[in-house]
C-alpha cells in the first residue's frame, strides 16, 4: 500500500488501529527510504532489517492477540547512544565501532513496551560533543531541507531522519541544546523534559548533571505521546525522579487565553540574526491573537551560561570518558610499549578532536588547586542562573525566545574555532544547567529559507503546559506541516 | 589565563591521553580560545552562594543492600579487546 511518510505518531497510531496497515508494512515502508537516502544524507549510523522486522513481527502478531499497547507497532529510530540489547552502539565514536551493546537502556525499553518498533541508530556528533553533527567519526549528517548545510547538533541524524520522513519520530538527548537545537534546523519539534524525568540508564554519558532524553517530532501532540512512552522512575539511574505518571497530552486542547509569555530581553539582543528576530516577532503576535499576553523580563545571569557549561559539561565528559581504557571495550591501540602506553595510545586513536579537547579542559579544571575557581565557581553560577528564572515565574507561566542566534549554517563554517561553536549553544544550555524543561517549535523561516525555531522553557515538571501552548501554535500555523522535498 | 606547553603535556598525561608534539601547539591555541570565554564567569562575585549540582535539589535514594544483578560476564566480556578464561588482557605491569 502506499504510505504517507510525514504521517504523524498520532496519524500513524490511528492507522495501525483500523487495520490500515501493519507494523511490518510500516517499518519496511520507513527501512526502504532510509536505505534509498541513507547516501544522500547519512543520516543513520547502523540499519539492521532482519531485527527490526523481528519487532514489527512481534508487534503485529500482539495486535493480532488483541493486545494493547498505546504505539504498538509505530516505528522509531534511536540516537546512537541509547544502548539496545544486541545492536551496535556507537555513540557516533571510532572508540565504539564495534561495540555491540550487552543491554538495553530503560527509555528504549520503555519505548518497546509501549509497543513501539526500532528503526535503526541515528548519526550523531561523536560522544554528543558537537552543534552540527561534524564530529561524528560516520561523517556529517546532511540537513535534508538544503545538503550543504549542517542539520545541527548533537542529535543531527535523530532531526534529518524525522524531517526527510525515513521515520515518524526519534529519541534524542540534550546536554547543551542537542535536541532543540537540531529541531529547529530541521524544522521539527524537540523536547527536552526536565532532569529526571527520563531515566539515564544505558544512555553512554557525557555530563550526568545535565544529560537528558527526550523526543524529535513533527508535532507537539506527538512529543506529548512520546513523553508519555520515555519517561518514568529508574531505580537504575540515581537521579531519577521518583514520581506517578503522567499523560502528557491531557492539557493540549486547553485555550492560551491568560497565558503569560515571558520575553528575556536577554533573548533579543543585537547577536539574533535580523531574520530570526523577525520570525519570533511574527510568532508571538500569533500567541498574542491566541489570548496570551507578554511580559518583558530580565535573567542578568544567563550571559554565563556558556562559561559555566563548558567547566561543568567536560569536567563530568573527562570523568565518564575515563572508562575508556582499551581493556574491557572499545578501541585499542595495535601497537604499545606498556599499559600506560596502551591507554594512551588507545585513547588518542580512539577519541576525535573535539572530544580530547573536553577531556583535556575536564582534567584541567578538575586538578589540584583548580577546583575552586572552576568547578564550584560555574556550580555557583547555575544557582544564580536558577534564582533568575524563579524569580522570572513569579510573573510568566512560560519563557519564550529563539532557540539558536543563528540558522542552518554551511559545513565547515565553524569547524577551525570551537568557541564560534559553542555560541550556537547560547539560548539552549541554561536549561541545561538548571534541569528546566526547554523545547523547540517550528516557527518560520528566515531570508535564506533557513527554518526559525521558538525556544519556550518551562517551570520544573510543566511539560503538559509547555505542550499544550506548543500545540495550540500549531493549530493556528502550518510551519511544522512544512516537510522538504526529497 | 593562558597555558604553557607543560600545561598541555601535564593535562594530556592525567587524562591519558597521547599528544604528540606536532599537536601540542594546535591543542594549546583551541584551549586557549575556551578558557578565555570560561574565564568571563570569574568576573561575577558569588560570594556565600551555594552552588548547585541538580535543579530539584533532590536526596540521592539509598537501597537496600541486596544482589539484583545476574552475572553476565560472557556477554560483557565479548566487547573486550582480549578476553581470555574470564579475564581481561593488559600488558604486563608486574615485572
Amino acid at each position: 500500500m502506499s504510505w504517507n511518510t510525514f504521517a504523524t505518531v498520532a496519524e500513524t497510531v490511528k492507522a495501525l488501529d483500523a487495520k490500515q496497515i501493519s507494523a511490518v508494512e510500516l517499518a519496511t515502508h520507513y527501512l526502504d527510504r532510509a536505505d534509498a537516502l541513507q547516501p544522500t544524507l547519512n543520516a543513520y549510523i547502523t540499519l539492521d532489517r532482519e531485527l527490526t522486522l523481528a519487532e514489527a513481527n512481534a508487534a503485529d502478531a500482539k495486535r493480532a492477540l488483541g493486545a494493547a499497547a498505546p504505539l504498538l507497532g509505530v516505528p522509531i529510530a534511536h540516537k546512537d547512544i541509547y544502548l539496545i540489547d544486541g545492536w551496535r552502539t556507537t555513540c557516533g565514536s571510532k572508540m565504539l565501532e564495534n561495540f555491540v551493546a550487552p543491554y538495553t537502556s530503560t527509555v528504549v525499553k520503555n519505548m518497546a513496551d509501549a509497543g513501539m518498533v526500532t528503526l535503526g541508530k541515528l548519526n550523531m556528533d561523536e560522544f554528543a560533543m558537537g552543534s552540527s553533527n561534524e564530529t561524528s567519526y560516520f561523517g556529517t549528517v546532511k540537513n535534508p531541507w538544503d545538503v550543504s548545510r549542517v542539520p545541527g547538533g548533537s542529535s543531527g541524524g535523530s532531526a534529518a531522519a524525522v524531517a526527510a520522513g525515513l521515520a515518524p519520530a526519534s529519541t534524542g538527548t540534550d546536554t547543551g541544546g542537542s535536541i532543540r537545537q537540531p529541531a529547529m534546523f530541521c524544522n521539527l519539534t524537540g523536547l527536552k523534559p526536565t532532569y529526571g524525568v527520563c531515566s539515564r540508564y544505558g544512555i553512554i554519558a557525557f555530563a550526568s548533571s545535565l544529560d537528558q532524553a527526550g523526543p524529535f517530532a513533527q508535532t507537539a501532540e506527538d512529543c506529548a505521546l512520546l513523553l508519555g512512552a520515555m519517561a518514568g522512575f529508574d531505580p537504575h539511574d540515581a537521579t531519577s525522579l521518583d514520581r506517578p505518571k503522567e499523560d502528557y497530552t491531557r492539557d493540549l486542547a486547553k485555550p492560551l487565553a491568560g497565558l503569560r509569555i515571558g520575553l528575556p530581553k536577554e533573548f533579543f539582543g543585537d547577536g539574533v540574526g535580523a531574520g530570526i528576530a523577525k520570525a519570533v516577532e511574527e510568532a508571538l503576535t500569533v500567541y498574542r491573537k491566541l489570548g496570551a499576553t507578554t511580559v518583558e523580563i530580565s535573567l542578568p545571569n544567563v550571559k554565563y551560561s556558556v562559561p559555566a557549561y563548558y567547566v561543568v559539561a567536560p569536567a563530568e565528559a573527562s570523568s565518564n570518558l575515563s572508562r575508556f581504557d582499551g581493556a574491557r571495550y572499545g578501541h585499542r591501540a595495535s601497537q604499545y610499549d606498556d599499559l600506560l602506553d596502551m591507554y594512551k595510545r588507545s585513547r588518542a586513536e580512539g577519541f576525535g578532536a573535539e572530544v580530547k579537547r573536553r577531556i583535556l579542559i575536564g582534567t584541567y579544571v578538575l586538578s589540584h588547586g583548580y577546583y575552586d575557581a572552576y568547578y564550584l565557581q560555574a556550580g555557583k553560577l547555575r544557582r544564580l542562573i536558577a534564582e533568575d528564572f524563579k524569580r522570572a515565574y513569579e510573573v510568566c507561566d512560560v519563557v519564550m525566545g529563539p532557540t539558536a542566534p543563528e540558522t542552518a549554517f554551511q559545513f565547515g563554517s565553524k569547524t577551525d574555532d570551537p568557541v564560534k561553536m559553542y555560541l550556537n549553544d547560547i539560548f539552549t544550555i541554561c536549561a541545561n544547567l538548571t534541569g528546566q524543561p526547554a523545547l523547540s517549535h517550528p516557527c518560520g523561516t528566515d531570508e535564506h529559507g533557513q527554518h526559525v525555531g521558538m525556544q519556550i522553557i518551562g517551570n520544573y515538571l510543566d511539560e503538559a503546559r509547555m505542550l499544550n501552548v506548543a500545540h495550540q501554535f500549531q493549530l493556528a500555523t502550518d510551519w511544522h506541516k512544512r516537510h522538504p522535498s526529497i | 589565563m593562558s597555558l604553557s606547553t607543560q600545561d598541555i603535556e601535564r593535562i594530556a598525561h592525567l587524562a591519558r591521553i597521547r599528544v604528540t608534539p606536532a599537536d601540542v601547539t594546535d591543542v594549546q591555541s583551541k584551549l586557549d580560545g575556551i578558557f578565555k570565554l570560561i574565564d568571563e564567569m570569574q568576573a561575577v562575585d558569588t560570594k556565600g552562594v551555594e552552588p548547585m549540582s541538580h535543579g530539584l535539589d533532590m536526596v540521592l535514594r539509598l537501597r537496600d543492600d541486596a544482589v539484583t544483578e545476574i552475572n553476565e560476564r560472557e556477554k560483557f566480556q565479548k566487547n573486550a579487546p582480549q578476553a581470555e578464561a574470564g579475564y581481561f588482557l593488559v600488558p604486563k605491569v608486574i615485572e
